[in-house]
């Protein structure tokens, strides 16, 4: 792992001024006990963690994935198109990846109990999975919004024996969710391991989680080398906290020929609602400012005063108000570029990739496309999208929100009438 | 030197929390001043942020209210400003909050407006040891206190650390989790006082106190003071739900106050002076 750990972190924790740990006293011991097992398990593969990591997110997670030539977008866009099929992995997303690094983490360390916040709904499948694999007793929050806008997901969490407790302070969203978690955790902590969704958090979530999902782009590169034999040029994927995000680029980052581009969630609209203290958009990399929330220094969307805003995304996996501390530096330091798109863009490409491909996208992932559609001519010749995940869980969220909207590639489903809804 | 050590030095120390704001800012001010007149001999005002991640629901709702009524850094500082109490004032806030005030990057024109309105310390929850030195410099130069709270599960290098950092008093956490009312009061209390007693620093224990039985066990376990915010913010959530007199509310909060210095003075005269222990 030591490449993908050396990709920006200028010092332990720092991603030039952003990263940190910020958070309560009480929080502190199980930060420093985490960095110390991140250390001794992750980095320095002690006891065979990091084996028996890759050994279960091969047997039971279903690695390696493929890479895959999308052959119609290919042929549309006039370059050659690949897809980085994170949608197959277990449970339907990159998240995965992740959930299966922190719980067995937290058994080598001894802990007795999981905890973990969701927006989606895919970090709570995952976590809820990973538990149940591994016999974990496991809680997680989740927003009410959010629950709502993902129904599916919460059954399978449930499912998987996990409980559920919904989060009604602010909007319900995942801003929310991972405050409810951080007290749960600052409660419970000398027996339970936070199992955070994001490269988010305080050090050395950041890392780690980064660590976890750099997979991603070290099997990508492989992929190219034996059936490409060259290469991307670009590297897309949509970016929320942004762990699919980094996992996608990780390995790329020391190859400055390769753009790499974080596609965020532009929402409704760009601008921001100071009165309502509303941003009608997630983009917080592309629109937000430099300021402190859930245990780092990053960018945030916030106002004059330094209270942080609501967000606002099409996609529940991307409505945060916050990014990863090591993604902001990289915007900052030129190496990748923030880029966003609109709700519409993306619901429109979230029809295109399952017409033309037959893969129907997470509503998150949905964004990177919407980018390559608009902004094919100047990726190169060659270009990776990261598919972070499968539509299954956003169906009744698409049906409502195709309804709203005037999208002329999308199924026409008034013959079904009284069927439908 | 600020005047918070005085209000430390005869006899342990209330040291009550309302948020400013809550339930709106005319009331907020007569409520603050009903904790003097019960005999606060600190007052720690909450500036509330978003984002509350170490308060529990009861302070939680105190932070959404005031918020909805227009609390901001500004109107805090103006709030302060408008206060008629002579007592020590703690402004308690996060720190994305102090971060952002002003043109320059950076804690220093928050403190320095702190100062500038009266206010003589801060407590952070968010803001750890390790991170904390831009605002350490800044009270540092303003000759204002800044209070680390230290937790059940701090130890070792950690306590360390803290002990070069803080001044005012140490805030001793009772016990894990978030700040609420409790119907007991833990004993990991003791435990962690004894841990301190090296500490030149007053020793004030928070988080649960709710009664004056409360405040008398913990005062006669050796604490300095005692810090009481939600079961005072319980009354003015209370009694504004019930659309209740704020003349009243505030008499309450006196009340309460009254109460836990009585408790608090009980649990200080069991303590028997170390020259007649020996
Ligand atoms: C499929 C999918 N993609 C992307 C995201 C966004 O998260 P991140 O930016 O951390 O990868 C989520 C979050 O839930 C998701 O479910």
């Amino acid at each position: 792992m030591s490449e993908a750990s050396e990709t920006d972190e200028t010092r332990p924790g720092k991603f030039g001024e952003y990263g940190g740990q910020y958070v309560p006293e009480a929080l502190m011991p199980a930060i420093e006990e985490l960095t110390d097992a991140y250390q001794r398990y992750v980095l320095d593969n002690e006891d065979g963690f990091m084996d028996e990591f890759r050994q279960r997110l091969r047997d039971f997670g279903g690695r390696p994935i493929p890479l895959q030539r999308a052959d119609r977008l290919s042929e549309r866009y006039d370059r050659e198109v690949y897809l980085k099929r994170e949608d197959l992995l277990h449970g339907g997303a990159h998240k995965l990846n992740n959930a299966l690094g922190q719980v067995l983490l937290a058994k080598y360390m001894g802990k007795e109990r999981i905890v973990a916040e969701t927006g989606a709904g895919q970090h709570g499948t995952a976590t809820a999975m990973a538990a149940a694999h591994l016999d974990v007793p496991c809680e997680i929050y989740m927003g009410e919004r959010d629950i709502n806008r993902q129904r599916p997901n919460v059954f399978r969490m449930r499912l998987n024996g996990s409980e559920v407790n919904p989060v009604t302070t602010g909007r319900g969203t995942l801003k929310e969710a991972i405050s409810e978690t951080m007290r749960d955790w600052a409660t419970n902590v000398e027996d339970t391991h936070y199992v955070i969704g994001s490269i988010v958090g305080p050090h050395p979530f950041p890392a780690m989680v980064r660590d976890f999902h750099s997979v991603i782009s070290k099997e990508a590169k492989r992929q190219f080398d034996e059936q490409v034999g060259t290469q991307p040029d670009a590297v897309l994927a949509c970016a929320g906290g942004g762990s699919n995000t980094m996992g996608a680029f990780a390995a790329f980052v020391p190859d400055e020929s390769v753009g790499l581009y974080a596609v965020e969630a532009g929402g409704s609209s760009l601008t921001v609602d100071e009165e309502a203290g509303v941003a009608p958009n997630s983009a917080s990399l592309s629109t937000g400012t430099e300021g402190v929330l859930h245990g780092a220094r990053t960018k945030v969307l916030q106002d004059r005063d330094g209270q942080i805003m609501e967000s606002h995304s099409v996609s529940s996996g991307l409505d945060y108000a916050g990014v990863g501390p090591e993604l902001a530096h990289l915007v900052d330091t030129g190496r990748v570029h923030a880029v966003n798109v609109d709700d519409d863009a993306a619901l429109t490409e979230f029809h295109r990739l399952s017409q033309l491909e037959g893969i129907i996208p997470a509503l998150e992932t949905a964004h990177a496309f919407a980018f390559l559609e608009r902004d094919h001519e100047s990726l190169g010749e060659t270009v990776m999208v990261n598919v972070s995940g499968r539509g299954d869980k956003d169906l009744e969220a698409a049906i409502e929100e195709t309804a709203k909207r005037d999208i002329d590639i999308a199924p026409d489903m008034s013959v079904f009438q009284g069927a439908m809804r | 030197m600020s005047r918070i050590p005085e209000a430390f030095a005869d006899g342990p120390a209330f040291v009550p929390y309302l948020a400013a704001g809550d339930p709106n800012y005319e009331d907020s001010l007569r409520y603050v001043e009903a904790l003097e007149a019960g005999g606060a001999d600190v007052i720690e005002l909450g500036l509330p942020f978003s984002e509350p991640i170490a308060e529990g629901p009861t302070i939680q709702s105190a932070v959404v209210r005031s918020l909805e009524g227009g609390m901001t850094p500004r109107r805090f500082f103006e709030f302060v400003e408008d206060l008629d109490v002579s007592v020590p004032l703690v402004c308690m806030t996060y720190y994305n909050l102090i971060y952002q005030f002003g043109e320059e990057e950076g804690p220093r024109p928050f403190v320095e407006k702190a100062a500038e309105v009266g206010l003589d310390g801060f407590v952070v929850p968010d803001l750890p040891a390790e991170e904390a030195d831009p605002l350490r410099d800044a009270c540092d130069e303003f000759d204002l206190d800044l209070i680390f709270i230290v937790a059940p599960t701090t130890k070792g290098e950690r306590l360390q650390r803290i002990m070069s950092q803080v001044s005012g008093y140490v805030y001793v956490q009772a016990r894990l989790g978030v700040t609420g009312a409790q119907a007991d009061v833990s004993d990991q209390t003791t435990d962690s006082l004894s841990r301190l007693s090296a500490w030149d620093v007053p020793k004030a224990v928070g988080f649960g106190i709710s009664s004056g039985d409360h405040a008398e066990r913990i005062v006669a376990g050796g604490a300095d003071g005692i810090i009481v915010g939600s079961a005072l913010v319980d009354i003015v959530a209370q009694g504004h739900e019930a659309g209740d007199d704020p003349a009243e509310i505030a008499r309450r909060l006196t009340d309460l106050s009254e109460e836990l210095v009585a408790g608090a003075g009980r649990g200080f005269a069991q303590r028997v002076p170390k020259a007649e222990r020996t």
